[in-house]
């Protein structure tokens, strides 16, 4: 039997978030949790996936207690069970630390039921960068394949899975060993109206809750703040672009207007060497 | 077939937590459905909360719940276009525990509301409508949601389906209110700073007041206003019958523009900055717009069966009564294996026995007597007015004479009578 994981991220909702002006920091009060709306559609693949061929869904998270609402979300859409690794040793992490962290909770999750499959979102919309699933991938040394628009065949027995990756002209059909990992594009599919059975079960659902002591082999050093290399240096608010101009006149003469300008501020369009 | 539950609420306000919150605390196997994202996100009141009906179902709510502020000044401004009588009363005794009411922000405090319900083991589906009552042999026997699978089944089915219950109307209970017995209310949230609403009505850290609005702030349609102290927010609303909008051909939102710019409410809101815009059915109708409230399998409970007390603004807490009177009578049920209407009927005996009865049969007929008679709203209060400012201003003529000028403007003797015969009348609906 299959057994998928998806990996899911409980954000804040970015469409109506407010940001603080003094720092310029994501004011997280000011906006609800939710399931971030990638992940939803790496969920809806896997329940699909095995609906289509049978086994079990897993989802897994890191992030504080509340997220347990992000995972009875997908229990919603569909998963059969959930995983929420949460401790104070997991905090600040950057995409380096969080990819660490969530293979040391797959390869638990391993042990008592091998995974074949793991699904991620695209990325996160409150992070944007689309590094925890490669990095997943890389650690558990398994095939990363990104923008997954389409899932042809997943085939257990003889040990691939065919998929679409989209490109801008165009997709790419691969075949990958597996276990490997997909991040999937919103594209792939259209997350329906959960099912009032799901929505009960959901609501009953409690989820494994491990902490990092409940992991093995885990290096402290590698966790959390500690374990994050990434400095944000400045953070701020692009300001809003000032009104442009509308040219006027036939197509020619708006053409002429336009070259004149771009000739006018031709240092803006050269490339500067670095220095 | 999904599992059975022992009841369903479909609903959760005041009326259908406080009713899945007793229900599951007295062991029964509870569901309780919600359309909104969450309790309280779709619920809509001008925001007081009643301690002693709050405390019915959790005793000392008041020391954990998101409350706003404890009230301990209530105002009533009679109000004109350029002037207000206003009468009040403060008094500190609200201002410690236990507490008279409080101010409350719905979104917050139904959602802690509900949390309290989960943790006595109701089972809460958000997102989710119930279109209809399944019916079989005459009896409710369970609810169809619009999900896919989405039938589910129940030995009672309590609807705390609100303002419009649709539910309750589509089992014959009751029929579409008509504009004369549902009000409607828009109001705002406004953000203003907490040190600025303390100085501006007079209050210390952790008091508050609220403000009714008679008068010019409905521009004398039947209805009221009102402007109430939260921690960093002031609620302004405005409701009246939908009658009184038809007649008069006022949009709703016009007129909370109106009373937002009225010199009597301006500086109160100066510089303050809308956060929110909310708009909700009352019902307004009364004891006479009453429908059926039990049926076999099924019980109506809070706004749904018209239960709001229109004169003294009190909804919240009927409800919250109702819902609680439902539970009991539930377990009642259980306990006797008998869901019949006959059973069920427990619940209206006890319900218009008590306060909420009393109550509702106390004003039965005073919203159609103002509806019917606009001149209070209308003459009266602007009367009160004038022979406040008659009788305040010093202009060097005697107060003999200030009292023959407000008795002149009352009108002609046959006037008199009819404002003597008015007053009478007001009285006999209240008393």
């Amino acid at each position: 039997m299959l057994h998928i994981v998806a990996c899911i991220k409980q954000v804040p909702d970015t469409k109506i978030i407010k940001m603080n002006p003094k720092t310029n920091t994501m004011d997280r009060r000011t906006a609800p949790a939710i399931l971030n709306p990638y992940d939803a559609h790496a969920v809806e693949e896997a329940v699909r996936i095995r609906n289509r061929y049978g086994g079990t869904v897993s989802v897994v998270t890191m992030g504080p207690p509340p997220a347990v609402k992000a995972i009875k979300k997908c229990i919603e859409i569909g998963a059969d069970e959930g995983y929420l690794i949460t401790d104070r040793r997991f905090a600040g992490a950057d995409t380096l630390a969080t990819s660490y962290a969530v293979t040391k909770a797959i390869e638990k999750i391993s042990k008592t039921n091998p995974v074949d499959l793991i699904i991620c979102g695209k990325m996160s919309i409150d992070g944007d960068t689309g590094q925890v699933g490669p990095g997943i991938a890389r650690r558990l040394d398994i095939p990363p394949l990104t923008s997954v628009n389409k899932v042809v065949e997943v085939n257990q027995e003889k040990g691939y899975a065919i998929v679409h990756r989209k490109f801008e002209d165009g997709h790419e059909v691969v075949q990958s060993t597996l276990p490997c990992l997909l991040s999937v594009e919103k594209t792939i599919n259209e997350v329906p109206y959960s099912t009032f059975p799901n929505m009960l079960k959901a609501a009953k659902y409690e989820p494994y809750i491990w902490s990092v002591d409940d992991l093995e082999d885990v290096d402290i050093k590698q966790l959390g703040l500690k374990g994050s290399p990434t400095i944000v240096s400045k953070v701020w608010t692009p300001s809003k672009p000032e009104g442009g101009t509308i040219f006027e006149g036939n197509a020619k003469e708006q053409v002429e207007q336009l070259l004149s300008i771009i000739l006018e501020k031709k240092e803006l369009f050269t490339v500067k060497e670095e220095s | 077939m999904s599992e059975k539950f022992d009841a369903i609420v479909v609903g959760a306000g005041p009326a259908g937590i406080s009713c899945a919150h007793d229900l599951a605390k007295g062991g029964a196997n509870v569901l309780l459905i919600e359309r909104g994202e969450y309790p309280g996100s779709k619920n809509v009141m001008g925001g007081v909360l009643y301690r002693k009906m709050m405390e019915d179902i959790i005793p000392e709510f008041y020391k954990e719940a998101p409350l706003e502020r404890p009230i301990v000044e209530q105002r009533f401004m009679m109000m004109e276009k350029e002037s207000a009588l206003t009468f009040s009363y403060k008094g500190l005794e609200w201002a410690k525990e236990p507490y008279n009411n409080f101010t409350v922000l719905r979104a917050k405090f139904d959602q802690w509301f509900a949390d309290k319900a989960v943790q006595q083991g109701a089972i809460l589906i958000n997102e989710t409508v119930v279109l209809e009552c399944i019916v079989e042999d005459g009896r409710v026997v369970g609810v169809r949601t619009d999900r896919p699978d989405g039938d589910v089944y129940a030995d009672v089915v309590v609807l705390a389906d609100g303002v419009n219950s649709l539910l309750a109307q589509s089992l014959g209970f009751h029929k579409e209110y008509k504009p004369n017995e549902v009000a409607l209310a828009t109001m705002e949230v406004l953000k203003l700073d907490k040190k600025i609403i303390e100085d501006r009505f007079n209050l210390e850290d952790n008091q508050g007041c609220t403000i009714e609005l008679f008068g010019d702030a409905t521009k004398g349609i039947v209805g009221t206003g009102f402007l109430y102290t939260n921690k960093d927010t002031l609620s302004l609303g405005v409701g009246t019958l939908l009658s009184g909008l038809i007649k008069h051909k006022i949009k709703p939102y016009e007129l909370l523009e109106y009373v937002k710019n009225h010199p009597m409410i301006r500086p109160y809101i100066q510089g303050s900055e809308p956060q929110e815009y909310l708009a909700h059915l009352i019902p307004e109708g009364g004891y006479n717009s009453m429908g059926k409230i039990v049926g076999d399998g099924v019980i109506v409970i809070g706004d749904a069966s018209q239960l709001v007390n229109a004169i003294h603004r009190e909804g919240s807490n009927l409800a919250m009564t109702s819902g609680r009177l439902a539970a009991e009578t539930v377990l009642l049920a259980k306990e006797a294996g008998d869901f019949s209407e006959r059973m069920l009927d427990h619940y209206r005996v006890k319900l218009l026995d008590g306060f909420v009865g009393q109550d509702m049969k106390k004003y039965k007929d005073s919203t159609h007597h103002f509806e019917k008679f606009p001149q209070y709203f209308e003459q009266y209060i602007p009367m009160v007015n004038r022979a406040a400012s008659q009788m305040f201003t010093v202009d060097g003529s005697s107060k003999w004479e200030k009292q023959k000028k407000i008795m002149k403007d009352l009108g002609s003797t046959k006037e008199k009578f009819k404002l003597a015969r008015d007053i009478y009348r007001a009285w006999k609906v209240v008393k």
